[in-house]
């Protein structure tokens, strides 16, 4: 298999209504690549676009549709779609363009318009349900959030104040990010635990908001690298992912073992046999802030129940031992799910390409994982990232 | 040369511009229906919901009582080998007391629900419900449970014929 | 190997109706801003150009789709444009008898690249492809910033 670089990336604002249609929010994250990576559409072999449900920007095969804004025109190009974990998945799927020698540049494009679905996002959420078994109860989708988090929380006798703390430290990290949307720089653990209950144990600011937005990455060959003289190429080391079973009343929901295993495969491609000591920063998917722990467990950053240890002492700062989220994250920057790629592998490529800015970690970092994680509680995707 | 991203494009629109035309906008309501086929296991699955009984599928290969029954085992991916009849109690592995609606509009009376496991059928093997007859300080997970049935005559053959789980009783089966 | 058994008495197995239900507000975007605003307020139907390719975009685009670059440059579309490919639809859209049969076209314009499907108000035996036409707009004051705002294209009178 031959290495894969990310050479650019861009993302648009993340909102809870934007005015730009898909076609357009693609077109503007796409152009930001283009430029980040100094090269033109012309150079592009192969253009992979990913997107959630069809349902929330409200137009069938949205794929196809807003494909020219991609850059794919005239271009090899297809979508992938694996729920929430496409956020991560797109990006494999570039990766494995160009390792199987198929493409030299590829440009990875993630779209997301939720604020079309009237009069909330929820009401589509809906249909990803079994419509036999599921669907007659009437389910909002964040009571499967509910109980997996219950579930996690009584298991490990973990307290609602340490899941909290992730809420805090990921909103108050986007404050440096520019394309935040929840933001905060003077939350505290009791603004979460004071919020509304929305179904119990998950109140309002332990979740991400629905978001309007899109992200691009270009990513290249090492010889295309070498022709570009690209200076800061971010590689991609490891690749896994990975799903579970879909009947999830069937499992024991307090640890993603899908995750473990997606997380084993990625480790296994970057030869890294102690992911704690190896990987210097995380951007575990946090749609929840008991997700960013459940995650970091997933990723054996951490042993089972004890992430929220580790966050309690600090160790997951920016500028602690194993920086987690330095993003800000979905908590903080927004989640307009397939396009959270911008806050995940772009963070990713960002940070290891001392292009954060504001958010860049301050100490060395070399290496760097992610992950995506959706469908119903099923799929994990995990990258690692490194220079 | 590339160069690092300094602008950051995107027009926020609030809920106002929206709802009330302050841009100019498409609106559509899809109106699409279903009928979906239940299938094999499902089928006999709703047939017995009606008659007030849960049943499960074994594979013998993994020597399981799958619940939800179904026609294949997943894990070996072999056809499942016979219907088995499984209990109405069980035990509550996880639960939510949930203020929102499928919209997620705000309701005051909340909804209990989760996930309960059936006893009879293979360790964890459940489905998600709704529980009843229980409190914000009396529910609990490991908490056991029976099925409040509705009325024979009311039942349909869905998974609404069971109208909560509910605490099972002291000396209760 | 299939299933060890397979229910045959049709009465036993069961369907399940259910709907899909869902409601969608689409802003117009950048581009569509432009265009409805230009045509409800002032009847006039405008494209973007993108310079470097030489192609003129309608409906208007905010990027060329060929080298992905920003466009900016606004044009008024020809007033009379041409029926390049049409079909007559006797259905409606849930599959009923149309009370009358309705023409559809691809509606093309000098120099643009892209153009309309929309109705043609002409009897079926007098539209062909290449047949020149106009768009019929709504009256200013009930225009709304859609593509219906356009009633249809009539057959240009010379």
């Amino acid at each position: 298999m031959r290495k894969v670089a990310v050479i650019g990336a861009g993302m648009t604002l993340f909102r809870r209504r934007l005015m730009e249609t898909p076609k357009e929010l693609c077109f503007e994250a796409t152009r930001m690549a283009l430029d980040s990576a100094g090269i033109e559409l012309k150079d592009v072999d192969a253009v992979i676009s990913g997107s959630a449900p069809d349902g929330f920007d409200g137009v069938h095969m949205k794929g196809e549709y807003y494909s020219d804004g991609c850059g794919a025109y005239g271009k090899p190009y297809m979508r992938v779609f694996v729920g929430g974990g496409t956020g991560v998945f797109s990006a494999i799927s570039g990766w494995y363009h160009i390792a199987s020698g198929l493409a030299d540049i590829a440009l990875v494009v993630n779209e997301e318009k939720m604020s079309s679905c009237q009069p909330h996002p929820q009401s589509v959420f809906a249909h990803i349900w079994d419509p036999i078994l599921d669907r007659p109860l009437k389910p909002n989708l964040i009571w499967i959030f509910a109980m997996e988090m219950n579930r996690y929380m009584t298991v490990h006798k973990i307290k609602k104040e340490d899941i909290a703390l992730v809420a805090v430290k990921n909103k108050r990290n986007a404050v440096d990010h520019p394309c935040a949307q929840l933001a905060d720089p003077n939350i505290t653990v009791d603004d979460v635990l004071n919020s509304e209950v929305l179904a119990w144990p998950v109140q309002r600011l332990d979740i991400s908001p629905p978001s309007d937005g899109a992200a691009a990455l270009v990513m290249a060959s090492e010889d295309a690298v070498k022709r570009l003289h690209v200076e800061t190429p971010v590689w991609m080391k490891g690749v896994g992912w990975c799903i579970d079973s879909t009947m999830w009343t069937d499992r024991d929901l307090y640890f993603p073992e899908y995750v473990a295993r997606a997380a084993k495969m990625a480790y296994k491609m970057a030869k890294i046999d102690n992911p704690r000591k190896q990987i210097d920063f995380a951007e575990p998917y946090d749609p929840f802030d008991y997700k960013e722990l459940h995650h970091m467990e997933g990723l054996l950053l951490a042993k089972k129940g004890e992430a929220p240890i580790m966050t309690r002492e600090g160790v997951t700062q920016r500028d602690g031992d194993l920086p987690t989220c330095p993003s800000g994250g979905l908590l903080g920057v927004g989640n307009p799910i397939a396009a959270t790629m911008g806050v995940k592998i772009g963070e990713l490529y960002w940070q290891l390409s001392g292009q954060a800015g504001k958010r860049q970690i301050p100490h060395e970092i070399k290496t760097g994982v992610t992950n995506a994680w959706g469908d119903l509680m099923q799929y994990g995707a995990v990258a690692v990232m490194g220079v | 040369m590339g160069q690092t991203p300094q602008k950051w494009p995107g027009i926020e629109l609030s809920n106002d511009d929206l709802l009330n035309k302050k841009v100019t906008q498409t609106r559509y309501h899809p109106r699409a229906k279903f009928s979906w086929s239940a299938g094999e296991a499902m089928s006999r699955f709703l047939n017995e919901l009606k008659e007030g009984r849960l049943i499960g599928r074994e594979c013998k290969h993994c020597n399981k009582i799958l619940f939800p029954p179904r026609m294949f085992c997943e894990q070996c991916f072999k056809p499942t080998s016979k219907w088995v009849y499984i209990k109405d109690t069980g035990t509550i592995q996880t639960y939510s007391i949930s203020y929102l609606d499928k919209d997620a509009k705000r309701i005051t009376n909340p909804i209990y629900v989760g996930v309960v496991s059936i006893d009879g059928a293979s360790e964890k093997m459940g489905i998600m419900h709704y529980f009843g007859e229980v409190t914000k300080d009396t529910i609990h997970i490991g908490m056991k449970v029976k099925a409040k049935w509705k009325p024979p005559l009311e039942r349909t053959g869905s998974i609404l014929d069971i109208e909560y789980f509910r605490p099972l009783k002291e000396g209760e089966q | 190997m299939t299933f060890i058994e397979k229910t045959t008495d049709h009465r036993k197995l069961r369907r399940w109706e259910g709907n899909i239900e869902a409601d969608y507000i689409y802003t117009s975007g950048l581009a569509g801003e432009r265009f409805f605003t230009e045509l409800r307020k002032n009847g006039r139907i405008l494209a973007t150009h993108c310079p470097r390719c030489d192609l003129t975009y309608l409906p208007p685009r905010m990027y060329c789709e060929r080298c992905l670059a920003e466009l900016r440059d606004w044009k008024e579309v020809p007033a009379t444009g041409r029926v390049e490919a049409f079909t007559v639809a006797r259905l409606d859209e849930e599959g009923h008898e149309a009370p009358e049969p309705q023409v559809w076209a691809f509606i093309k314009f000098p120099g643009i690249h892209g153009g309309f499907v929309h109705i043609v108000a002409a009897p079926e035996e007098k539209v062909k492809r290449g047949l020149e036409v106009r768009p019929r707009l709504k009256p200013q004051p009930l225009r709304t910033g859609e593509i219906t705002d356009i009633e249809a294209f009539e057959p240009a009178e010379h």
